[in-house]
């Protein structure tokens, strides 16, 4: 099977998608002539022109609302946000216009938008490009959030986001751009709502998604040869759906759990997973649920410290000790 | 409104009576062959719209109708008169006064009264209320509450026309008030960049809430175009002909060029801002009587049909009995329909929830 990156995943991806669907067309700042603030979009006007491949100007509201309209008459804008953090400026159209119009017409008005980009800390940009909203947005019923950690599982879902007729809002992240991993060159698409099991262990569950998956992954190595721990460790790969069972599955076999998560701990997805947790696998724990997150702060600029604010392999191992303690 | 030119060559008409102007605009090529029936149907339109409007505001006094009412009682001609032009691929959205462009794109007043009510047989089954409407089969796309918010979602009906290859255009309806939002002057700037179909309305009725345009607005409002490179105009909202010789220009500027442009239409609201505003701190009732005795956009296109013998006074009862009625069997017609129930509140907030068949999502989409 070949092997590339997440950014050629993603890439691959948006290829196939144009060249399925005439209403699908990428936008964004950077993304045509540029190719591409992280070059996610590399090559792809070359391929597809201007038609399809469209810069924008630095107007995330407009453009953004832009597309949420176009996708009402039945366009596929697929926006990307060079960082997501800039969904801070384009709120009212995200959450109040994508989020509620087909509630408010009564299911008549359909909203198939993907915005997608990164979302991640850990790359020393300081505090406004540092944000992992898919708490927030996950909150709104209406909308579909998704955070793939591999280049398969983000083509996959990628194809699987542009074809919902949904909004969906995808989030990315800079440092997993350069990752590589195998990804079939036949056709796939993986549905939103699916979580996978990136190991199999019996003595503790980490429930976790995006780069945080990586995090755990090195961690459990670490685990079973240094502890003889043996780490189960479930990706969500998407927020909203939620995939629970295969979770409440887990807690059964391992009876013991750590959430890990680059969010900030107050009223984030780990809070609502161990809220679910709690209400529908109780009498499986063997203790309380463990949760790793962010340190409780703005992210810090200060390069060594912020590696140190958000989860690494390090902080799960100890987290994961704890849970087991 | 000042009285400059704009790069339309529109200009508003002073104050008072008929005057050249809207002699111009009667003989405009698009009202010069408008039929007497056609002619009929724009009146009855406005009457509809006014008759509709009392009722909801009676059934709002009852407390038949929760949260806010805003009532378009005043600027029927800009409506009625903007969407009188639409072509099959023309599309309109606005903000939460949204009554009179719901029933000017041809809405049945029932579902729109049940939607007041907050009944199931509402247009949008009692999820939306007044300042949610909403009709896609007549290319109504809303009933905005966001003020300005919906200004980028009709630059991207105005994209989407334009990427299908389509001859139309958007037109996206504000108050003097949205003006000033951010995301206005994005969408202006968006369209005008990439030559989208789309006219944007300014319905300046004076006052955005209770604050007058020259305490929120620096400046002409529609001049504002200009620094996005777009032509913009002014027109007499008071008379639907002058409202239709001005938005023809306009639309057919978005048609055949895919050139966007800025209209203000100079109207009034003679309700509060919404049916809750007392209404007594920031105009005077002498105002708002002026305006009534001399504007009435009814009153201006009555008077204009009866010299043309177009309309009868017999004919004029006539119209309005049949609106008034029609606006009390709507009102019936709500009160005697179902609520929605509880298990209705999670339907409608995914295509794939409400399609279980077509369904290629898998988890939870619904928490507890
Ligand atoms: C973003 C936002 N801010 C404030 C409000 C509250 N609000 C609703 S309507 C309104 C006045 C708007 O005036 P204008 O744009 O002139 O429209 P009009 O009501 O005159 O039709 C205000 C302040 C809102 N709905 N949305
Ligand atoms: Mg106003």
């Amino acid at each position: 099977m070949p092997v590339i990156t997440y950014r050629e995943a993603i890439r691959h991806a948006l290829a196939e998608e144009i060249e399925r669907d005439s209403n699908v067309v990428v936008m964004g700042e950077e993304v045509a002539q540029f190719n591409g603030a992280y070059k996610v979009t590399e090559g792809l006007l070359a391929k597809y022109g201007p038609q399809r491949i469209v810069d924008t100007p630095i107007s995330e509201a407009g453009f953004i609302g832009m597309g949420i309209g176009a996708s009402m008459l039945g366009v596929r804008p697929v926006m990307e946000l060079m960082f997501w953090s800039f969904y801070s400026v384009a709120f009212d159209q995200i959450l109040n216009n994508a989020a509620n119009v087909r509630y408010m017409s009564g299911g008549l008005i359909n909203c198939p938008i993907v915005i997608r980009g990164p979302a991640n800390g850990g790359t020393n940009v300081g505090a406004t490009h540092s944000h992992t909203p898919e708490n927030v947005l996950a909150n709104h019923p209406g909308v579909k959030v998704v955070v793939p950690a591999t280049p398969y599982d983000a083509k996959g879902l990628l194809k699987a986001a542009i074809r919902d007729n949904d909004p969906v809002f995808f989030l990315e992240n800079t440092i997993l751009y350069g990752e590589k991993g195998e990804v079939p060159t036949e056709e796939y698409v993986i549905p939103l709502g699916k979580s996978d099991v990136k190991r199999v262990g019996t003595d503790l569950t980490i429930v976790t998604y995006g780069r945080c998956v990586l995090h755990s992954l090195a961690a459990a190595a670490i685990l079973e040869k240094e502890h003889d721990i043996s780490v189960e460790i479930i990706d969500l790969r998407s927020i909203r759906p939620l995939d629970i069972d295969p979770v409440l599955a887990s807690v059964a076999k391992t009876h013991r759990v750590l959430i890990v998560e680059e969010q900030k701990p107050f009223c984030s997805v780990g809070t609502q997973l161990a809220y679910m947790i709690q209400r529908e696998a109780f009498d499986e724990l063997d203790g309380p649920i463990h949760r790793l997150a962010t340190i409780d702060a703005p992210a810090i600029y200060s390069p060594p410290v912020e590696t140190e604010q958000l989860p690494n392999p390090q902080r799960v191992l100890k987290a994961a000790l704890a849970a087991l303690a | 409104m000042s009285k400059k030119t704009s790069t339309l060559a529109e200009s508003k008409e002073q104050p008072g009576a008929a005057s050249a102007k809207s002699t111009d605009a009667r003989l405009a090529p698009i009202n010069a062959r408008l039929t007497p029936e056609a002619k009929i149907e724009l009146h009855r339109k406005m009457v509809r719209i006014r008759r509709f409007e009392e009722r909801s505001l009676r059934a709002y006094q009852a407390k038949k109708i929760g949260g806010f009412l805003h009532l378009y009682i005043g600027q029927e001609a800009v409506a009625v008169g903007s969407c009188s032009l639409m072509g099959p691929n023309d599309h309109v959205i606005t903000a939460y006064r949204d009554h009179g462009h719901a029933i000017a794109v041809g809405m049945e007043l029932n579902p729109l009264m049940a939607e007041l009510y907050g009944k199931a047989t509402g247009c949008s089954k009692g999820k939306g209320g007044s300042m949610h409407y909403f009709d896609p089969s007549r290319n109504f796309w809303g009933g905005h509450g966001i003020v300005g918010g919906q200004i980028p979602l009709g630059v991207g009906l105005a994209y989407g026309v334009k990427y299908k290859g389509l001859k139309g255009a958007a037109m996206a309806f504000m108050g003097d008030g949205a003006v000033n939002q951010g995301a206005v002057h994005e969408a202006y700037n968006l369209a005008s960049l990439w030559k989208l179909p789309v006219v944007f309305v300014i319905e300046n009725n004076g006052y955005s809430m209770g604050t007058s345009q020259a305490r929120s607005s620096a400046g002409e409002l529609a001049k504002r175009a200009e620094g996005y490179d777009m032509p913009w105009g002014q027109c007499n909202g008071h008379d639907v002909y002058e409202v239709r010789a001005c938005m023809d220009k306009h639309l057919t500027l978005a048609r055949e060029k895919n050139q966007p442009s800025t209209v203000e239409i100079d109207t009034y609201r003679y309700r509060g801002h919404s049916v809750a505003d007392p209404d007594n701190t920031y105009r005077t009732k002498a105002e708002i009587e002026e305006y009534r005795k001399t504007k009435d956009p009814i009153e201006v296109f009555q008077r204009q049909l009866l010299s043309e013998g177009v309309l009868t006074e017999a004919l004029i009862e006539k119209i309005d009995a049949e609106a008034r009625a029609e606006a009390e069997n709507s009102a019936e017609f709500a009160e005697a329909s179902p609520f929605p129930t509880p298990d209705d509140i999670q339907k409608d907030v995914y295509w794939e929830s409400d399609n279980p068949a077509g369904r290629k999502s898998e988890g939870r989409l619904f928490f507890d």
